[in-house]
């Protein structure tokens, strides 16, 4: 190593991010492609691992900077060591269902890590003019957010914090939060005042900021939001890659910057919410849980009913929602697909753009299980098809089958796409209780005529499908 | 030196490939895509490490070491999921010859 001169290690390091950003960019594009998705991480992770190795050679590439060379390059190793080796032991432990949490969790470091940086460098005093002031503090303050908001996202989802704190005058508050962070930012950007203190202040506020701009948020919002603060760390990445004139960093952040963007704006698109309807409204606080009230009576059936109806039906469409995920009965599901189809019923399953927690999750889910691709279908191709099905099967699902949803102007949900479940000849709905949905809106489905409900846990009331159904023989 | 208009430059193009790149992308493919993108800004490794190498005080050496924790954290568990849950969509393709019958 001693062997390298500066600017030779500079040279290295430069080439290799090039071919860092090549195969980001090329990893991500195989992503978005469901036969190429698996290669994409693979390239990825080599680029990551690239830069990673080539970043050992920085204190050769600039040696005079600092006095601690051996203490900081132990330091980093052990760094990386203790937190490689944690999220590895997490993240090949957590439960596909608790997937979108655990996004926001990593999510959230990386933007701690950002906020980091841009800490070391202002601290530091290395962030110098106000170009570089202010890029450095703009990455500290969407890192910050993103760090202490994505902390709050996931304490939603996993069930730590069940309460959305609402109260008269919070977006007042938030802008005063708001003016305030803006206001120390200028101040220490123009390099008016970079003291430690200020920068201290600084970074408090903003964490702040992000712990009051989620704690309103609904769980049903949250993808939503965990998907902008994705876009959002990408964004700060970038700056911080600025600052370091780290061309890896810049190109890849806002790669990730534009695409989590994009993909935020579709995911509001499935779920029928505009970006500003989720930040700063609660989910139905402009009308509340109105709508007009369904009359009529939910008509039980017991399971072995249920499942002999099945058993003789030409087709049926299976509805999984998040209750299914809940229940971990997705290869309970699939195990009775599979019975029906050896009876010869066609079977098929139709997911929501929204069913799960992220759109997308209940096809992980169960392509988990073993379903197989085509017996998969998306909303738009699957929509036409219930009027020809036999019965629908709704398992744990509830907004996303609310006919309300086209037929109810004054419903908080209306206008949204949902599955024509009601069209079917049957509808057979496994619910636990009379409860509603994530919305707070009753459940016109629940009350057709053609409607059954099988109360009971998913996993428990398949159950009891597969063991009627076997009991034909 | 990356800077002016060249930065500018730089941050045009990319924030375009991004908006391309994923633009056509599946409605199945929204979670993992997202958890991949999520692991590329896991890049923020590099400049946390260059942060702690350059690190001067015991302070900057603390923030330093948490920020390459925090980005080690981001970088591995988001390859660790991401791939996970990919593996899975390869599983399913290779079943396909079952499903789908009449």
């Amino acid at each position: 190593m001693e062997a390298l001169s500066p600017a030779v290690a500079k040279g290295i390091i430069d080439a290799a991010y090039i071919l860092v950003a090549f195969l980001f960019i090329s990893g991500l594009k195989r992503m978005s492609s469901p036969l190429t998705a698996r290669g994409g991480i693979l390239w990825a992770g080599i680029g990551m691992a690239i830069a990673t190795l080539v970043t050992f050679l920085a204190p050769i590439a600039d040696p005079a900077t600092t006095s601690h060379a051996t203490t900081n390059l132990a330091l980093v190793l052990i760094a990386i060591g203790l937190g490689g080796a944690r999220a590895w032991w997490s993240g090949k432990r957590v439960a596909m269902t608790d997937m979108p949490q655990m996004i926001a969790l990593y999510n959230g470091m990386g933007g701690g890590a950002a906020a980091a940086i841009a800490a070391v460098e202002l601290y530091a005093g290395n962030a110098h003019g106000v170009i570089f002031g202010s890029l450095a503090v703009l990455g500290a303050l969407i890192g910050a957010i993103s760090f202490s908001g994505s902390g709050i996202a996931f304490g939603k989802l996993q069930g730590l914090i069940k309460k959305s704190f609402r109260f008269k005058g919070q977006q007042i508050i938030n802008l005063i939060i708001v003016a305030a962070v803006i206001a120390i930012g200028i101040v220490i950007a123009t390099g008016f005042n970079t003291t430690p203190l200020a920068v201290t202040v600084f970074f408090v506020i903003a964490l702040l900021l992000g712990i009051s701009m989620t704690v309103p948020i609904g769980g049903a919002d949250m993808p939503v939001v965990i998907s902008l603060y994705n876009a959002l760390t990408g964004l700060a990445v970038a700056f911080e890659g600025f600052v370091l004139q780290n061309p890896a960093m810049i190109i890849a952040g806002t790669v990730v910057g534009s695409a989590g963007t994009l993909l935020t704006q579709l995911m509001a698109k499935a779920m029928n919410r505009s970006l500003g309807n989720v930040l700063f409204s609660g989910f139905g606080d402009a009308s509340g849980p109105s709508g007009a009230t369904v009359t009529g009576s939910q008509k039980p059936i017991e399971a072995s009913d249920a499942g002999v109806m099945m058993a003789f039906a030409q087709k049926v469409i299976i509805v999984p929602g998040y209750g299914l995920a809940v229940a971990q009965a997705q290869h309970k599901v699939w195990e009775f697909a599979q019975l029906l189809q050896h009876h010869g019923v066609t079977v098929k399953f139709a997911i929501h753009p929204v069913a799960g927690r992220m759109p997308g999750h209940m096809n992980v889910l169960l392509a988990e299980a073993g379903v197989p691709y085509d017996l998969i279908a998306d909303l738009d191709e699957i929509n036409a098809e219930f009027e020809t099905t036999d019965v629908a099967l709704i398992i744990g699902a509830n907004d996303v089958v609310n006919p309300v949803a086209r037929t109810d102007k004054s419903s908080p949900i209306y206008g949204m796409p949902i599955l024509n479940a009601d069209r079917s000849k049957n509808v057979v709905v496994i619910k636990r209780g009379q409860g509603q949905g994530f919305s707070g809106i009753e459940n016109a489905l629940f009350y057709l005529d053609n409607t059954r409900m099988l109360y009971g846990d998913a996993q428990g009331a398949v159950n009891q499908l597969i063991q009627s159904v076997k009991s034909l023989g | 030196m990356i800077d002016g208009f060249i930065a500018i430059y730089i941050f045009m193009l990319a924030a375009f490939t991004g908006y391309e790149v994923i633009s056509r992308v599946p409605v199945i493919l929204h979670t993992p895509l997202m958890s991949g993108s999520n692991f590329v800004h896991g890049i923020v490794l590099v400049g946390a490490m260059f942060a702690l190498f350059r690190a001067n005080s015991s302070l900057e050496q603390i923030i330093g070491f948490v920020g390459v924790v925090l980005a080690a954290g981001n970088a591995v568990g988001g390859y660790v999921v991401t791939e996970r849950m990919l593996e899975m969509f390869k599983a399913s393709g290779q079943k396909k010859p079952h499903g789908g019958q009449q």
